[in-house]
């Protein structure tokens, strides 16, 4: 395996008497889409912020392309794409100038009239800025970070405030980025992008890493349990239930009932007890656990809070 | 690292005329105020009439280019203040440019609309305020952008003081037009109390208004070398003062 695209080592950054990141380290694997994830105000911009170059840790070490960021920003600038948080452009700039202004920063540029087709703006090459929707600015913002057709690219919140259409869109987009075989680097305080695009995640909270690995495996690592939610009307059925193998808890609110239990094989064991107890059920679902629920179990407190 | 200077100050030109109140505001008011001014004031000027101003009789001309230098240094503070919050200013940092290009092709498009203001100035100005055939223009032209670049540096230190976009155009204000009074065009500065005589030896305006106010009546510049020199020296404080303080977000 060839070294990391992106290693952080125990980095720290304070504003003030403010810690905003602690301790933070993580590896970001060539070709993959890690994700950052965190609620706002974790640390998760200033990490990125750091790693792109833009802002000097206290303390710790980074190394971005076997680059050190803060002494040589300017070989990593050539090598690193970056959409930046809430960024805007000038509202009177136009999309082709925007474009071909960003080309003309960098040694090789990539051909901006491809990217502005690519990404959907061909009928927008003459707007202005500020006529644009949110999807539409986010499409020109991926553009400018692949005007240099970057070996990594870093993409801070870049769907936050979008409707859910242009958020699925803009995912097929970051996607077609790594099927080019480019790094992402990402942050996000939705679960459900992370879930969705993430090949590795390292969960952020005020300041610290908690955990970092592939969604599946932080699900089954710190939410095992898995639940089914059923409806009957049974009486006899709350005792079998109790009996099935790995059940943790059921519990009853009127005819619906929920079973909570663990392992791999817990769904099956619940079928073979409604089959072989004959169990009538009028509804039956199960319930995976997500990032949030992670999240919730990690923390303590849910990411919207 | 010129090229991309020039890039960007075409780029910054082309928004800039898009946008037709800021055009208005930084290059026909000036104009309108000398037109008006020299329309209504000219033919009393010419019978002599006790009541004219000392800054209208004598000086309508530095006066209003001193305007056309102020209106480019509010609009700066403005539109530095526009960018930083808006985050274009983090944007551009976020790419090859230096930082000092960004800034600069700023000061390099404040220039060039001072340059395009004095020229309408003088040309609609010409009926209503006929100059004196030996007024060196080309050479009082170059007084003004020099004058200019010290002034509009200053925005730089007024733009890292304002909070928000806001209250970018009240606090430039509140800065730029006291110092205005002190400059020596309204009251000159010799009668002024000994504390504001002190404040006007720090304030540009009093050394770009002497500079003008000499070009203008035909003195060599090699009469005025300590005004360009101190236009020169407060430049450079303000920059040096501006790489201190000055907030990119």
């Amino acid at each position: 395996m060839n070294r990391p695209a992106i290693q952080v080592h125990a980095i720290r950054k304070t504003y003030g008497a403010t810690v905003a990141v602690d301790d933070v380290s993580f590896d970001v694997h060539a070709g993959e889409i890690f994700g950052l994830i965190g609620p706002n105000g974790a640390g998760k911009t200033t990490t990125m912020e750091c790693v792109e170059g833009l802002r000097k840790p206290d303390r710790g070490d980074i190394s971005v392309l076997g680059l050190n960021p803060a002494r040589d920003s300017r070989a990593l600038q050539e090598r690193i794409g970056v959409q930046l948080q809430e960024a805007q452009l000038q509202k009177r700039i136009k999309v082709w100038e925007a474009v071909d202004f960003w080309a003309s920063l960098y040694r090789n540029p990539a051909s901006g009239d491809r990217l502005i087709d690519q990404l959907g703006l061909s009928d927008k090459r003459n707007a202005w800025f500020m006529t644009l929707s949110g999807g539409q600015k986010q499409r020109l913002f991926i553009a400018l970070a692949l005007i240099n057709d970057p070996e990594l690219v870093f993409l801070d919140e870049l769907t936050t405030g979008l409707d859910p259409q242009a958020r699925r869109a803009i995912w097929d987009l970051v996607r077609g980025i790594r099927q080019r075989g480019k790094t992402v680097f990402l942050t996000t305080h939705l679960m459900e992008e992370a879930e969705r695009l993430c090949d590795r995640v390292a969960i952020i909270d005020r300041g610290r890493i908690v955990d970092i690995g592939t969604p599946a495996e932080l699900v089954r690592r710190h939410c095992p349990d898995h639940a089914v939610v059923l409806v009957t009307e049974d009486a006899s059925a709350d005792v079998r239930f109790r009996a099935i193998p790995g059940i943790r808890s059921v519990t009853s609110e009127g005819s619906r009932t929920t079973l909570r239990g663990r392992g791999d094989d817990f769904v099956t064991a619940v079928i073979r007890c409604l089959a072989e107890h004959r169990i009538q059920v009028s509804d039956f679902r199960t319930e995976v656990p997500t990032l949030e629920d992670v999240f919730l179990t990690l923390t303590g407190h849910t990411i919207r809070d | 690292m010129l090229r991309q200077l020039w890039r960007l100050t075409w780029l910054e030109i082309k928004i800039f005329v898009r946008e037709p109140l800021g055009v208005i505001g930084t290059i026909a008011v000036p104009v309108l105020v000398f037109v008006v001014l020299s329309r209504f004031f000219r033919p009393r000027v010419r019978t002599g009439a006790p009541d004219v101003p000392r800054f209208i009789s004598g000086d309508l001309p530095i006066f209003a280019s001193i305007l056309i230098a102020i209106s480019a240094l509010l609009s700066l503070v403005a539109i530095i203040a526009i960018y930083r919050e808006g985050g274009i200013l983090k944007r551009l940092r976020a790419t090859p440019l230096r930082p000092l290009t960004i800034l600069s092709a700023q000061v390099l498009v404040k220039l060039l609309s001072t340059a395009a203001t004095l020229a309408l100035m003088i040309l609609a100005g010409r009926r209503s305020y006929p100059a004196d055939a030996n007024v060196p223009i080309v050479s009082f032209a170059a007084a003004l952008l020099f004058s200019t670049t010290s002034i509009v540096s200053l925005g730089f230190v007024i733009a890292s003081v304002v909070p928000t976009a806001r209250f970018a155009q009240p606090i430039g204000t509140l800065i730029v037009y006291p110092m205005l009074g002190l400059s020596g065009l309204f009251v000159p500065v010799e009668s002024l109390p000994p504390a504001a005589q002190a404040v006007a030896r720090v304030v540009p305006f009093t050394y770009a208004v002497s500079l003008l106010r000499g070009v203008w009546h035909g003195e060599g510049w090699g009469s005025h070398l300590g005004d360009v020199a101190m236009l020169t020296l407060l430049l450079a404080v303000f920059v040096t003062v501006s790489v201190k303080v000055f907030r990119w977000e």
